[in-house]
């Protein structure tokens, strides 16, 4: 028997955040339910806007290529930061992985990062997929919008992963899970994420653009197809992020 | 291994402290070696106390346990040790610290095993395990571990096929990884075959030699009796019972026990005079019932009831002579027991008188 005179210690924080984000990152990719609205949802609703011409668009002179894919990288950036990162935290909260993995030295701030960034990875592996699948559709974007697009799907990120928090701390597993698929599905149909707020009916055109996902969906477009992103849009998605970020903070309940 | 705050604790000591069953009061105790110090805990939800007052030591290189009923206060306390619940009144220290308010300096130093495991479902079980060890600077081996809790014939399942006893195991596993000197555990061999808890018994009094604290909560009696060092029971969210498990099992005054297997529904009330008049020469004075179970009767010394039907359970003094006046009464009767045996209480037989028999 050995006696150390130094308690045990914890690996350093960069090493536990990394390892969690590696660790949610792998969960996510590997759950097939996460695929199909993460990966496949988006690719579907790009190829079908583009190759079919069921929906009559008006693309303002550019192609439809080039009109549809902003609209879809925002509806994944709702899949993945919302919908896939509410049910997910929703069962992990419900099955105590949140309590135990507190109560380690990664701790509940470390694990809040572990999240943000294996949303971020997970977007990393959409973003890939997707413009793979653009491209090959003609997808011709500017390659200095890329700064615009990021900065847009940061703030777009930052403002549905706490909406997903704040589902996934309050209610239960089921009702999560039938809840961030169900808004996820009202949002991208009427809430300004594939077109543009103004070519809605009736009274969502004028609020679609005061949803996150109408002020992610004028973000992308405008870095993709103008070149910058609206200052209206940042203010709204960063109003979002203030509102749900407070909400979520005060409301989760761990157990 | 480390121990906890406690340069003064040599290894000799350590290992005597795990090794006697007096060992935690023994000579080496003295107050800084106390690892979980809980004084007089207040956790109330909507309103109702579900741990009231509650008390409670552990110390290093001993096994504590905190048996009682279902929804007795056992977990709550458990949790407010972990910080994962703020007390409403009274004090909590780990390791000398506050569990919630200091938990970014306890985190790495205690080991949690969760009642309800806390394991993400879709994961392998090595890979989970390999996880939380990444957490640590100096974890211990995830081979070795898994070697020992025979983890090994499911590593590369996920969490969701594995069965109770395998997940009970995984979680146990990522509880000690990060070489703890404090372990919770919370009910730790449910579900599990006898294998499975043997392996987990060997584990607990391996971190009890190297000086760990480990603090369970079970309401299994052989657990608690194989393994505990000090026992608390726990009942409405206060400690009711506390010591060795012999201090418990040797009560003042009820020293042995009686156990008679015959007919059912014999009256007990002149063996019980009997008895009495043998022990200590006094009149016999008998009370009806306790309140809690209407065929116990007691008197001078003497408890004795039907604990089932044709079980007759006497506890008391328990000498050569008492016997003989059983064998005479059963004789008086015509009675012919199936099996007159003797012995000690059990864990069992106290936490029964203490919690009562009632099923909630």
């Amino acid at each position: 028997m050995s006696v150390e005179t130094t308690p045990p210690a914890a690996a350093p924080a960069v090493r536990r955040i990394a390892a969690q984000a590696a660790f949610e990152t792998r969960a996510i990719l590997r759950n097939g339910e996460q695929l199909l609205v993460t990966i496949v949802l988006p690719v579907l609703v790009l190829v079908g806007l583009v190759q079919t011409s069921f929906l009559d668009l008006d693309t303002q002179g550019f192609s439809r290529i080039d009109f549809v894919t902003p609209g879809v990288l925002a509806l994944a950036v709702m899949s993945t930061a919302f919908t896939s990162q509410a049910i997910a935290t929703a069962f992990d909260r419900r099955n105590g992985v949140l309590r135990l993995m507190a109560t380690t030295p990664l701790g509940r701030t470390g694990l809040l990062a572990g999240k943000v960034l294996g949303v971020l990875a997970v977007e990393v592996v959409q973003v890939v997929v997707i413009a793979g699948v653009a491209l090959a559709l003609g997808w011709r974007p500017e390659l200095g919008a890329l700064p615009a697009v990021v900065g847009a799907g940061l703030l777009g990120t930052a403002a549905f992963t706490a909406l997903a928090l704040l589902l996934a701390g309050t209610l239960r597993a089921e009702g999560v899970l039938a809840v961030a698929n169900l808004v996820l599905v009202l949002l991208t149909v009427g809430g300004g994420v594939l077109l543009p707020a103004e070519q809605l009916a009736g009274p969502l055109a004028h609020a679609a653009v005061l949803l996150p996902s109408g002020a992610l969906g004028e973000a992308m477009r405008g870095a993709l197809l103008h070149g910058s992103v609206p200052p209206f849009s940042v203010v709204i998605l960063l109003g979002w992020t203030a509102a749900l970020g407070a909400g979520a903070a005060r409301l989760f309940r761990w157990h | 291994m480390p121990l906890s705050d406690a340069p003064a604790l040599d290894p000799v000591q350590a290992a005597a402290a795990g090794t006697t069953a007096a060992g935690p009061a023994g000579a080496a105790s003295t107050d800084h070696e106390v690892a979980v110090e809980v004084r007089g805990l207040v956790k109330r939800y909507d309103g109702r106390a579900v741990v009231d007052g509650l008390d409670l030591v552990a110390r290093p290189g001993a096994v504590t346990a905190v048996l009682g009923p279902n929804g007795a206060g056992k977990t709550t306390t458990i949790e407010c040790c972990e910080g994962l619940r703020s007390p409403d009144g009274g004090t909590v220290r780990v390791l000398g610290h506050d569990p919630v308010a200091d938990a970014r300096a306890l985190r790495p130093r205690v080991g949690v095993m969760l009642q309800d495991g806390g394991l993400p479902t879709g994961v392998r079980a090595l890979e989970l395990l390999r996880h939380v060890a990444a957490m640590y600077a100096t974890p211990r081996s995830v081979d070795e571990l898994a070697e020992r809790l025979g983890l090994r014939g499911f590593a590369r399942t996920t969490v969701r096929r594995l069965s109770g006893g395998q997940r009970q195991r995984v979680a146990l596993a990522a509880a000690v990884v990060g070489r703890p000197d404090v372990v919770f555990l919370d009910e730790p061999s449910a579900g599990m075959d006898p294998q499975s808890r043997r392996a987990v018994w060997d584990l607990v009094r391996e971190l009890r030699a190297d000086g760990v604290a480990i603090v369970l909560t079970t309401h299994l009696m052989d657990e608690a009796a194989d393994l505990a060092d000090h026992v608390h029971v726990v009942d409405h969210g206060r400690v009711i019972a506390s010591g060795t498990v012999r201090e418990l099992t040797d009560g003042p005054g009820a020293p042995g026990t009686i156990r008679i297997e015959a007919t059912p529904g014999l009256d007990l009330t002149n063996l019980l005079r009997a008895l009495t008049s043998l022990s200590a020469g006094h009149s016999p004075h008998q009370q009806a019932s306790d309140g809690r179970e209407s065929s116990t009767q007691r008197s001078e010394g003497w408890t004795a009831g039907e604990s089932e039907p044709g079980v007759y359970v006497l506890t008391g003094a328990v000498e050569p002579a008492t016997l003989a006046a059983v064998t005479a009464w059963l004789a008086e009767r015509g009675v012919l027991a199936r099996s007159v045996t003797t012995g000690a209480r059990t864990l069992e037989d106290v936490f029964l008188d203490l919690t009562g028999r009632n099923l909630r």
